[in-house]
């Protein structure tokens, strides 16, 4: 099969040509370094079918990070090559251009954001581009789809034009005398919202700005949470109780109620302590989690979207070098929040291996995800606020001493940020709904087929007696060092298979606020679910895996004893 | 009179003439669009020895408080 790949610098848009081509659905967003991995796709064209490549994005074939040597290796595989230029940034992107039409392989142009370079009074001769690069150049707009017909047409006429090696400086001269003859600017006064968009930027005016932005994220995400819970799905679950009691009585007492249904209690089903597959199993991802886990991606789309993400990385960047990594390690951590699996792929977007680490151990030790957090909301909420606030102020603290101590005693060096901000952008609504959407879907596949294996992992564990067991095993750390009760064991180890989950056993055990706050931290802390540690082991190797497992289990020992010495 | 970018005050418009460092920095700055003969404005720079924002061609780019240092420039 031909393999097509789409190269370009970062940020010019490739995700979006890849959708349109292929009709695949892959995560775009307006901030370089959204795409750390390739993605495959199929076009059919002509009557046969073509593989289409999605690279990260990378300004030259010399990488500079994980993502940019992904980048450079793909397109050892490219029958034909497809490189997306950024027509608002012509001379910058020209340079990976001379690049790779000097790689000799077949080669068209999509000259893309046609329609934003129209906006911003630049005029392109792309036909007298072409005929000076020698390979066919397409004006597209990949986010209304217009060009993308002409594109694809156009690789029939795709060649290959080998020129000789030249050198870096040959280049520029190059790329100068190319902008020279075929790009003019017209170049506008700074309007209004120019001037809104550099205040974002400025210290001075950007970190309240940015405190606004968050607090009122954090709103948002409350607001259409609580919302959706309220609405529609107690609603719905209301209405599905009687069905439930009804199999629950169907089955009778014995193993598969005790397994699908779970315990009841006053002759009721309790959705969150029942423990049974079609219960709680049921409801914790879907009653519970589900409602967040829409409001905080389709919150997150809007801001990826806009184009604040950069201006948020500048903004906290002497913050995050403090810690070892620079601005960009907020895109992990932000990530890291809906998911810790794609957040420790972010990591790539780092320069060195000192600064992945402390990234992908820091998201690891620190950073619950949603559907953790929603579960801390649940449990602690009724509580109160303070409760909740505890345990958000502990891994704040934890997340930063952590990062100091990280970045005084790990070898190696933290490179200084070095980041393009692209200009605002009004988000579509219908590519942040369908973003929101290919992150819940993703949420449930992997939520719920885990959530069901932990249930029946819990129910068969307990039948047997091994949990009793290894409960007492451990009861001198649980309740010894931490002051819990000797059960939370069983709920802690749980939550290597699903986070969420382990929270909501913990509430069965009849224990204090405090208890409470102690365990949801210790379980954030101690060791990442089975999915996110897949994907550390593949990104830090086995080595700095371990030594990062270390660094966890060691934190949570001496968090949750000191916890549980300060508020007992 | 020959500057360094990071002496530059905010809204302050200069031209590039040099880049030092080795050959890495360079090339990495160059793919940026910092490169010798443009002009630069400083849009913003962080305190505590933090990054700055400059715009080059109407295009926005933070870099290091280090890496400013090493880009030369003349004011205008």
């Amino acid at each position: 099969m031909k393999q097509i790949v789409l190269m370009g610098n970062p940020n010019v848009g490739k995700s979006v040509v890849f959708s349109r081509l292929t009709g695949a659905d892959v995560i775009s967003s307006n901030y370089p370094g959204s795409t750390v991995d390739y993605t495959r796709g199929r076009m059919c064209r002509g009557g046969t079918v073509e593989e289409i490549i999605d690279a990260p994005g990378t300004y030259s074939l010399t990488p500079t990070n994980k993502a940019e040597e992904v980048a450079a290796k793909m397109l050892e595989e490219a029958d034909l090559i497809v490189n997306v230029i950024d027509a608002t940034n012509l001379e910058r992107n020209l340079f990976l251009t001379l690049e790779l039409i000097e790689s000799g392989k077949p080669m068209v142009i999509a000259l893309n954001m046609w329609d934003d370079a129209m906006k911003r009074g630049i005029t392109i001769d792309y036909e007298q581009l072409q005929k000076t690069l020698g390979v066919q150049v397409v004006p597209t707009t990949a986010l209304s789809g217009e060009g993308i017909h002409c594109l694809v047409e156009s690789f029939e006429h795709a060649r290959a034009d080998r020129r000789s090696p030249t050198t870096e400086e040959d280049k520029w001269v190059t790329i100068g005398a190319i902008t020279k003859e075929i790009q003019q600017i017209i170049r506008r006064h700074p309007t209004l919202a120019d001037r809104i968009a550099s205040a974002s930027i400025r210290p001075m005016t950007g970190v309240p700005v940015a405190i606004g932005v968050l607090f009122l994220a954090f709103w948002v995400v409350r607001l259409i949470g609580e919302s959706l819970i309220a609405y529609v799905f107690e609603p719905l679950f209301e209405l599905y109780r009687p069905l439930a009691m009804a199999i629950s009585d169907w089955l009778g007492p014995g193993f598969l109620q005790e397994l699908l249904i779970g315990q009841l209690f006053d002759g009721q089903i309790d959705y969150v302590q029942s423990m049974g597959l079609l219960t709680t199993g049921l409801f914790v991802p879907i009653g519970m989690v589900l409602p967040y886990i829409v409001a905080f991606y389709l919150t997150l789309a809007i801001l990826e979207d806009s184009g604040y993400m950069p201006r948020l990385a500048t903004l906290t960047d002497t913050f995050f070098h403090r810690l070892g990594m620079h601005g960009h390690g907020i895109i992990p951590l932000f990530l890291g929040l809906g998911c810790n699996v794609p957040g420790a792929l972010a990591v790539r977007c780092m320069e060195t291996r000192k600064q992945r680490f402390i990234s992908a151990t820091l998201l690891a030790i620190a950073v619950p995800c949603m559907a953790q957090i929603a579960m801390i909301f649940a449990i602690l909420g009724p509580y109160g606020m303070k409760y909740i606030l505890l345990v958000v102020g502990t891994l704040i603290i934890v997340y930063i001493v952590a990062g100091l101590l990280l970045n005084r005693f790990v070898k190696g060096e933290s490179p200084e940020i070095c980041l393009e901000i692209p200009p605002y952008r009004m988000p579509h609504a219908r590519t942040v709904l369908k973003k929101t959407w290919m992150r819940v879907r993703g949420f449930l596949g992997e939520a719920i087929p885990y959530l069901f294996l932990g249930i029946l992992i819990v129910n068969i564990l307990y039948l047997v007696g091994f949990l009793q067991w290894l409960g007492m095993l451990l009861a001198p750390i649980t309740t010894g060092l931490f002051g819990l009760p000797q059960d939370a064991t069983t709920a802690l180890l749980m939550g290597f298979l699903r986070k969420d989950l382990a929270v909501g056993m913990l509430l069965p055990l009849g224990m204090t606020a405090i208890q409470l706050v102690i365990a949801v931290t210790v379980l954030t802390i101690y060791f990442p679910c089975v999915a996110t540690f897949a994907v550390l082991i593949r990104e830090l190797g086995l080595r700095d895996m371990a030594k990062s497992a270390a660094l966890m289990i060691a934190t949570a020992l001496i968090v949750g004893t000191s916890l549980n010495l300060i508020l007992n | 009179m020959t500057h360094s970018l990071a002496e530059m005050h905010q809204n302050q418009v200069a031209r590039i003439t040099g880049l030092a460092r080795g050959r890495e920095f360079q090339s990495k700055m160059r793919s940026l669009g910092i490169r010798e003969g443009k002009n630069v404005r400083l849009l913003s720079r962080h305190p505590f020895q933090g990054p700055l924002v400059i715009e080059i061609d109407g295009r926005a780019t933070t870099i290091g408080r280090g890496m400013a240092h090493n880009i030369i420039v003349e004011y205008l």
